[in-house]
């Protein structure tokens, strides 16, 4: 029995295909793509009619919280939530209670996602215990399946540490993750430094406090000959940082995450701490950049930075809330309303942001649709208007700021190694 | 207008013209009131006010357990320090506590900014800043606008000046949109350090120079300067600050005759402020105590829903 998809518009990225081509699938792999498939009697087909079929998103960088904060989210039902919103591969950031240092954690993750509905890729520290001092040990980790080297949520502040996790990393040809922020800039704020946090009194994150450790990294990533690629950029000054490295011919890439293109700081008055994160809202002219960067080209991945946080953590003083939104359920409507629809990208231009340019930085055989290829389709509704309610977020944590905004684009199927694990309207599996 | 139609007081920005005039004139009824013989009237019977300081604070919560006592409400203090806050109860809970025991008001004082707008999101009683973080303290504001228009009758043209740690003031946050509002040229003064351009955003002048500023100026409120800023390389020394910023007897002397002298309190004797000027007929900073205990009575009585008090029936009581 074969699953076959049909009457759907197939968008791939990688070889620039938009047309109106059929999928056929069996086992875990795409076995044709051809115009009008006639399915055989027991084949399942699903009728995409009006849909975009897209290659399995990939998100680059979320937080399931496990080990340490099951109470928050899991591996598994963070998965669960990926599937519901499109995902079908993750790559988990090792910030979690104990940190992923080690190889056993590593293999942990790996062994608890095989149980859940899509591909989970974890990225492991840069540092031992994440403190930023002794490099760990990545030939381990990498042999033991981490796909990246992150010390997400600190900045790897001393500049020689950094340098050697970019020299040795190479043997394994991994990129770096980095979280570049340099904390003493930073001093503390909660907010974007500018008008509105003079005005609310919150003490302010200066641009700078990216900016200055994006360049710091560019340079080392340029001694070293490493790899890097820049997490959650958010300001326009990076943007124009990293298309300068990029141009001088090193080995950058970057992301941003989905509400650095739809909020600016203002949002901070009405939201407080929901919409409170590092780095931090930022302005409308960083938000232009922002869409202009993802439209160049400059920027290559949109990842959503998800971090689920407990209604009593976030529900507290501005102050003691910690940052971070949930921004998987949030990712494709957003990237359909605020890029296709508000700023005309193409869904070529908007959609290889998620499938094939981080599947080329992880070096993965995902996020493309060839003959032969591993089954992960995402099949999306973009006309389709969807409430950010209650009733939407099925993640165990509800931090976000788009509570009760409309948007379009529903994500009707999701198919990982030619299982379907989503099917909107269905029970999760 | 008839009163103040709102649940909460939670800064100037959200407050009208209106509103800040309704609240000095209602206030100049309560100073009366309160500078009599028998300094209670029956407003606020049968209603209780919870005082709830996150800050130590001695001056504001007084005034504002005095004022509800004044106006016969029942008055709560919650110490902060020796409750089930210790113990790790967040704000929301403590607060949805005193809620459950009928409270109808909530001053709150907190060190984090947007406290109390957190606050008022998630609760029904009433919410009263008394301060929060270095984002605003409308009630400080209030009685230094009160203050202000006791003493000249209207804020119209009146060239004010504030002095200081503008970035860490609440006070100078919310005066500077008060007396905006009410029509004054506001310039700002103090180390750059301490002072971001981003405040030109309320239409302000800003100058580093004290002694170019103070002729100019027909009133001049002195900020508290905390020594604890110095750590962070704020300000090289609080010596140097003295010698730049302090409103010293010489300084005084170049002032216009009639300028009038303001602080918030607690004063840094020999800090930002020599004695011989805290102490001279220019200062109305004893006057502003006072005034605020009117001024918060004056607040409670409107957000209760009473109607604008005539001069008719101030002779009358």
């Amino acid at each position: 029995m074969a699953i076959i998809i049909k009457n759907g518009r197939m968008i791939d990225p990688a070889s620039g295909t938009d047309d109106r081509l059929d999928l056929m699938i069996e086992g875990d792999r795409i076995t044709d793509i051809i115009r009008d498939a006639s399915p055989s009697a027991d084949d399942r087909v699903i009728d995409a009619e009006g849909c975009l079929v897209l290659p399995g998103l990939i998100d680059m960088h979320v937080h399931f919280r496990e080990p340490g904060r099951e109470d928050v989210e899991t591996i598994i039902g963070g998965s669960r939530v990926a599937a519901k919103s499109g995902f079908t591969s993750v790559v988990t950031m090792p910030n979690t209670s104990p940190v992923i240092d080690n190889q056993a954690l590593v293999r942990f993750i790996i062994m608890e996602a095989a149980r859940g509905p899509i591909n989970v890729f974890p990225a492991a520290n840069i540092t031992k215990g994440s403190r930023g001092e002794e490099i760990s040990e990545m030939g381990e980790l990498v042999r033991g399946g981490a796909i990246a080297f992150t010390d997400d949520g600190n900045p790897v502040m001393n500049s020689v540490t950094m340098r050697r996790a970019l020299e040795y990393s190479r043997m394994f040809d991994v990129p770096i993750l980095t979280h570049s922020e340099d904390k003493s800039l930073a001093d503390e704020g909660l907010m974007n430094e500018g008008l509105n946090s003079v005005r609310l009194g919150l003490k302010g994150i200066p641009n700078e406090a990216e900016e200055v450790m994006i360049s710091r990294d560019i340079l080392l990533t340029r001694l070293t000959n490493g790899r890097m690629h820049v997490c959650h950029v958010s300001s326009a000054g990076s943007v124009e940082i990293i298309k300068q490295g990029k141009k001088a011919g090193i080995s950058v890439t970057c992301e941003t995450a989905p509400h650095y293109f739809s909020l600016t700081d203002s949002a901070v008055e009405q939201h407080l701490s929901m919409a409170k994160m590092n780095p931090p809202l930022r302005t409308e002219q960083d938000r232009q950049a922002i869409i202009e960067g993802l439209r160049s080209g400059t920027i290559d991945v949109i990842a959503t930075d998800h971090a689920p946080h407990a209604l009593f953590e976030k529900q507290q003083e501005m102050e003691y809330a910690p940052f971070g939104i949930i921004g998987l359920e949030t990712s494709v409507p957003l990237i359909i309303t605020e890029l296709v629809r508000n700023n005309h990208f193409s869904y070529m231009q908007a959609f290889d942001k998620v499938t094939c340019n981080p599947a080329r930085i992880l070096k993965l055989d995902r996020g493309v649709l060839k003959k032969g290829g591993y089954a992960d389709v995402t099949i999306i509704d973009p006309d389709k208007k969807i409430t950010v309610d209650r009733d939407f977020l099925v993640s165990r944590c509800r931090n976000t700021p788009f509570m009760g905004a409309e948007m379009f684009g529903s994500i009707e199927h999701t198919i990982c190694n030619g299982r379907v694990v989503y099917s909107r309207g269905q029970n999760l599996s | 207008m008839n009163s103040l139609n709102r649940k909460d007081l939670l800064d100037i920005e959200s407050l009208t013209t209106g509103e800040i005039l309704l609240i000095c004139d209602t206030a100049r009824y309560f100073k009366d009131v309160f500078t009599r013989d028998v300094k209670t009237v029956p407003m606020l019977r049968g209603k209780t006010v919870c005082t709830l300081f996150y800050e130590p604070s001695t001056r504001t919560r007084l005034s504002f357990e005095l004022a509800a006592k004044m106006l016969s409400a029942n008055t709560i203090n919650v110490p902060v320090t020796t409750s089930s806050v210790v113990k790790g109860e967040s704000l929301i809970d403590t607060v949805r506590t005193l809620e459950a025991m009928k409270a109808d008001y909530i001053v709150m004082r907190h060190a984090a900014s947007l406290a109390p707008h957190f606050l008022s999101k998630n609760i029904d009683a009433s919410v009263i800043n008394g301060g929060d973080g270095f984002h605003a303290h409308p009630t400080q504001a209030l009685l230094d606008t009160y203050s202000l228009i006791e003493q000249r009758g209207s804020l119209k043209g009146m060239h004010i000046g504030i002095v200081g740690d503008i970035k860490h003031s609440r006070v100078a946050r919310s005066d500077i949109l008060a007396f905006k509002k009410l029509g004054a040229r506001v310039t700002l003064c103090g180390p750059s350090t301490l002072l971001p351009d981003e405040f030109r955003q309320y239409g302000v002048d800003i100058t580093y120079n004290l002694d170019e500023l103070l002729p100019e100026l027909d009133a001049v409120n002195m900020l508290r300067i905390q020594r604890e800023r110095q750590k962070g390389s704020l300000f090289p020394s609080i010596r140097e600050y003295n010698l730049l910023y302090a409103l010293t007897e010489e300084r005084f002397k170049k002032c216009r005759s009639d300028i009038i002298v303001m602080h918030p309190g607690p004063m840094n004797r020999g800090i930002e402020l020599d004695d011989v000027v805290a102490d001279c007929p220019n200062s109305i900073i004893n006057r502003q105590v006072t005034n605020g205990v009117a001024v918060r009575m004056a607040i409670f009585y409107l957000l209760a829903g009473g109607n604008p008090l005539s001069e008719d029936e101030t002779e009358g009581n």
